[in-house]
């Protein structure tokens, strides 16, 4: 057991728990935010994906223990009352059926479109297909996903 | 802006979703929660000769370690096929026996033996892999063009050969004469490969016992919730239907692979009871590619014969169909109504005969997989009838064309009667959207670059609205499939809407409230839908076979009509006029021609209130109707793919993919288009990159996404989805369906496209990289 403290959603977080325990573990069960989903166990699905320090992250393949001091963002966390643009365009563009994947899809789409902007290069439909690799939707065949995040990208 | 019919309304639900807010099954946690973990077979095939838990039950957090035997022991039952397929020669099908917990026998890699339950996963999980089960290795096959040889494993004693049906419809002697005099005979050796559905929310199962009252309830990952309350009860004897509440709540796709009911929920609630314990299970991927029912494996020889000038004028199949080690839920239907039922396709022919042998392997049971038999029976018409066309030196467009079933409705030689389609209509819209006028250009301007760019059609059909109940009664099916909903107006005027569909990202809580908003001319939030949980709502037959709108949403218009009625009566009285005479409008209820008006909310207040109603009313405004459908409903059309193949490397990429689809009546456009798209993808999916490999002894290859080609979003190109419809005439919106369309139409499509590409038609699902290279090759 090892005693960690990180900073979830803008608010500070202790909890003592066993060093083999996974970021996604942490979020979901110990601190019960639930948005956060875990889809497979080979870090292929991109369900679980979170901000760490500004940088999308699969939580499922991360030591909660290794994130001492860490500044977490997850989907709860992603908007304070008002909804961010890309979750707006998701709504706008249907980029979600079930939603099971959303989570992770609008996480791992906001870092993309921050680091084009703070590197100067133009997202391409092609670019976000080759960017969402990690992240696999069963439901929407990714059309809808694509237009939605050019669309939050033009937004943000 | 309307939301009424038609309207491409945003969705209400994806608030939740889009902010994390959704609640799933795993995120819900029961009081005292304590955590399952099973004990799964690695082998193939074996016989369990002892079951050791001692080391086991003496681990931390470990609560108890519970087997088969207690299972059986305590008169849990097993789990059944609810649909009854016969022999041809009217011997009943050959279901082996198949327990949640296995007690002598395994029959595939990930059959269950037992279960730990423990303080927390990781403790259940440890205490799992502690349990030593003693196996005598069997032989194994995986194979099912294999099983029906002499020397193959036989799985159950009941199911000699490991036969389970050999089964038959049409007129086989009619068919071979046919054949015999055609001018053309294509003949064709298809195989449709074994699928996993991979909903991307893992299956789970939240048990919560509670003994004061005897009462269980089940959050689970269902399609289907009182289906689910139904089987459990009725069949595995898990506890009476009044004292067994299941909930649905937010499900994360289903595709099919949770219609049935799984050995891991019986499980669950039965230790829930035996520990007095909360109970969760959640299954992890590779949990859920061992033991969530996959879909397809079917292999198939198939002869078309067709006139001198290109009528069709036989059709001839002959499938093997893997169910894998046991019959699941409504595995039996798959291959047999849900498929050969379809192999006319949109074609007007006089003699068909398939037959189909179902049969038992050592692998995962194989169910309905979106689609479930219709994509099978569409990817043999479709890749004969192109096949056909290039054998004949005929244009694929126009042998479909010249052999289009033109006049409604249109009796097939195969139970299915067509009430409504132009088929023209949706080739016409295809090939215009796709300008297949211009692709001799666009081919030799890829071949200029040194590729291969080939074109392919699929005329889909499929039969929806899944089902008149006296009809798929009389078919062998345990259950009736019609649909039920309850109407309630409340006091204040705003309505709640309790259907037994149930949404698992097709948005009902939109497209239903819009047909209600639309009806009581009330606003979209004023209507809310409820679904998913047995104690709320009354009944359902849940969703699957694109039903919710033919069936579910008729359901909802009929107890509507019943509303409308009451309103009227309700108005006209106070508003002394004649039931007649009284409009509903803009939120009013008003009298025609005069300005006498009282506002909806006014309605449901003087229902309630029940001061001044007609005499012998009962107070109250709500109704509740069930649905049962005349027909079902038959969603068609035309899809063109396009694709690049670089002769070098086999590498193939779609390059154009257009669909013109009749679903009738369509609600919400946006929804459907989405619902196309996804079915798209899974298409594709399957002819380019899916499938689930076996070795020759059982064991599974593609048990994770590091080996199971998941469609990424590079895989995928954007989709040109277009829409000419008829109106379904058999139910009140006009509706056929949608879900399931892309899935079926696809991957006939992408193949035909491919074949054409490379000028060689013998090529395998999926058109793997290797695949394509492989058939240029054999080609040369
Ligand atoms: S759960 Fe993290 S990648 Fe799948
Ligand atoms: S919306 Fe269901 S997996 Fe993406």
């Amino acid at each position: 057991m090892t005693k960690v403290t990180m900073i979830v959603n803008g608010k500070a977080v202790s909890r003592e728990v066993p060093d083999e325990t996974l970021l996604s573990d942490f979020l979901r069960e110990k601190l019960r935010l639930t948005g956060t989903h875990v889809g497979c166990d080979t870090s292929q699905c991109g369900a679980c994906v979170v901000h760490v320090n500004g940088r999308a992250v699969k939580s499922c393949s991360t030591l909660a223990v290794a994130l001492e001091g860490a500044e977490v963002t997850t989907i709860e966390g992603l908007s304070n009352g008002e909804l961010h643009p890309m979750q707006t365009a998701f709504n706008e563009h249907h980029g979600l059926q079930c939603g099971f994947c959303t989570p992770g899809m609008i996480m791992t789409s906001v870092d993309m479109v921050a680091r084009y902007k703070s590197e100067g290069r133009k997202l391409t439909a092609e670019a976000i297909r080759t960017e969402l690799e990690g992240n696999i939707c069963r439901c929407t065949g990714y059309h809808n996903i694509v237009r939605a995040v050019e669309d939050a990208a033009g937004k943000m | 802006m309307s939301t009424g019919i038609g309207a491409r309304v945003k969705r209400k639900e994806d608030k939740r979703f889009i902010t994390g807010k959704g609640k799933y099954t795993d995120d819900i946690r029961g009081d005292n929660q304590a955590y399952a973990a099973f004990v799964r077979s690695p082998h193939a095939h074996a016989r369990v000769k002892g079951i050791d838990i001692a080391a086991a039950a003496a681990m931390d957090g470990v609560i108890a370690v519970l087997d088969g035997k207690q299972l059986t022991g305590d008169g849990i039952g097993n789990i059944i096929c609810g649909w009854a397929v016969s022999s041809k020669d009217g011997s009943p099908m050959n279901m082996g026996a198949w327990s949640a917990l296995a007690t002598d026998r395994v029959r595939y890699v990930g059959d269950a033996v037992a279960v730990v339950i423990a303080e927390s996963p990781a403790e259940a999980r440890l205490a799992a892999e502690a349990v030593e089960v003693d196996y005598e290795i069997l032989p194994a096959n995986a194979h099912a063009d294999r099983a029906l040889s002499k020397s193959a494993p036989q799985l159950h004693d009941n199911a000699p050969g490991n036969l389970i049906y050999d089964w038959e419809i049409g007129d086989g002697a009619a068919t071979d004469k046919a054949l015999a005099g055609a001018a053309h005979v294509t003949e064709m050796a298809l195989t449709n490969n074994r699928l996993s559905p991979n909903a991307m929310e893992p299956r789970s199962a939240v048990a919560i016992y509670d003994a004061s009252d005897e009462h269980y309830t089940l959050y689970t990952t269902s399609q289907n919730p009182h289906v689910a309350r139904l089987v459990l009860s009725a069949f595995y004897q898990v506890a009476p239907e009044n004292k067994l509440r299941v909930i649905a709540p937010d499900v994360g796709g289903g595709f099919g692979s949770k219609i049935f009911i799984y050995p891991e929920e019986i499980t669950c609630l039965w230790a829930s009871m035996k520990t007095n314990r909360s109970v969760k299970w959640t299954a992890d991927r590779s949990e859920a590619f061992i033991t969530d029912a996959h879909g397809r494996d079917h292999h198939t020889t198939a002869k078309m014969g067709f006139d001198k000038d290109g009528r069709i004028v036989g059709l001839k199949v002959d499938t093997i169909a893997n169910l894998g080690a046991y019959m699941s839920l409504f595995s039996s239907s798959v291959p047999t109504y849900l498929y050969a039922t379809l192999l006319s396709g949109q074609y007007n022919i006089a003699n068909i005969h398939c037959n189909v042998r179902a049969v038992y392997t050592n692998t995962v049971p194989i169910d309905a997989y979106r689609g479930a038999g219709r994509p099978e029976a569409c990817f043999v018409v479709e890749r004969m009838m192109e096949t056909a066309a290039r054998e004949m030196g005929r244009d694929p467009a126009e042998l479909r064309r010249l052999n289009f079933v033109q006049a409604f409705p249109h009796q097939t030689p195969v139970i299915m009667a067509y009430d409504a389609g132009d088929f023209d209509a949706n080739l016409d819209q295809a090939m215009a959207a796709a300008d297949v006028a211009g692709f001799a250009a666009r081919r030799k301007e890829a071949a200029s670059r040194g590729k291969l760019r080939g074109l392919g059609y699929s005329s889909y059909i499929e039969a929806c609205g899944i089902a008149p109940s006296a009809a798929v009664g009389s078919l062998g099916a345990g259950v009736g499939l019609w649909e039920s909903a309850e109407v309630r107006v409340n006091p204040v005027g705003t309505i709640e809407v309790l259907t037994g569909s149930h949404s698992h990202g097709q948005g009902h809580e939109t497209t239903f409230a819009q047909i209600v908003a639309e009806r009581f001319g009330i606003g979209l939030d004023a209507v809310s839908i409820v679904h998913g949980d047995t104690d709320k709502v009354q009944f359902g037959m849940g969703t699957y076979g694109s039903r919710s709108g033919a069936v579910g949403m008729s359901a909802i218009v009929k107890a509507m009509d019943k509303v409308e009625a009451k309103v009227r009566k309700i108005a006209a009285h106070v508003l002394e006029a004649s039931e007649a005479d009284i409009v509903i409008e803009g939120g009013q209820v008003k009298v025609a021609g005069t300005d006498k008006a009282m506002g909806w909310h006014e309605v449901g207040l003087t229902a309630y209130m029940a001061h001044n109603l007609p005499p012998d009313m009962e107070p109250g405004l709500k109704e509740s109707a069930f649905y049962d459908p005349a027909n079902f409903t038959f969603p068609a059309g035309t899809y063109i793919c396009e694709v690049e193949v670089d002769p070098d490397t086999g590498e193939t990429e779609i390059v154009q993919f257009t669909a013109s689809d009749d679903f009738g009546t369509i609600i919400n456009p946006m929804i459907v288009e989405g619902q196309v798209h996804g079915g798209i993808a899974q298409g594709i999916g399957q002819a380019m990159l899916e499938q689930v490999v076996y070795s020759d002894d059982g064991q599974l290859l593609t048990g994770s996404y590091m080996d199971y080609a998941m469609p990424r979003a590079s895989d995928l190109p954007f989709f040109s989805v277009h829409n000419a419809a008829t109106v379904c005439p058999n139910n009140p919106l006009g509706i056929k369906g949608c879900g399931e369309a892309g899935a079926i139409g696809s991957p006939p499509a992408v193949i035909n496209a491919i074949t054409d590409a490379i000028g060689n038609n013998n090529l395998a699902m999926p058109a793997t990289p290797q695949a394509v290279w492989n058939a240029i090759q054999a080609a040369k």
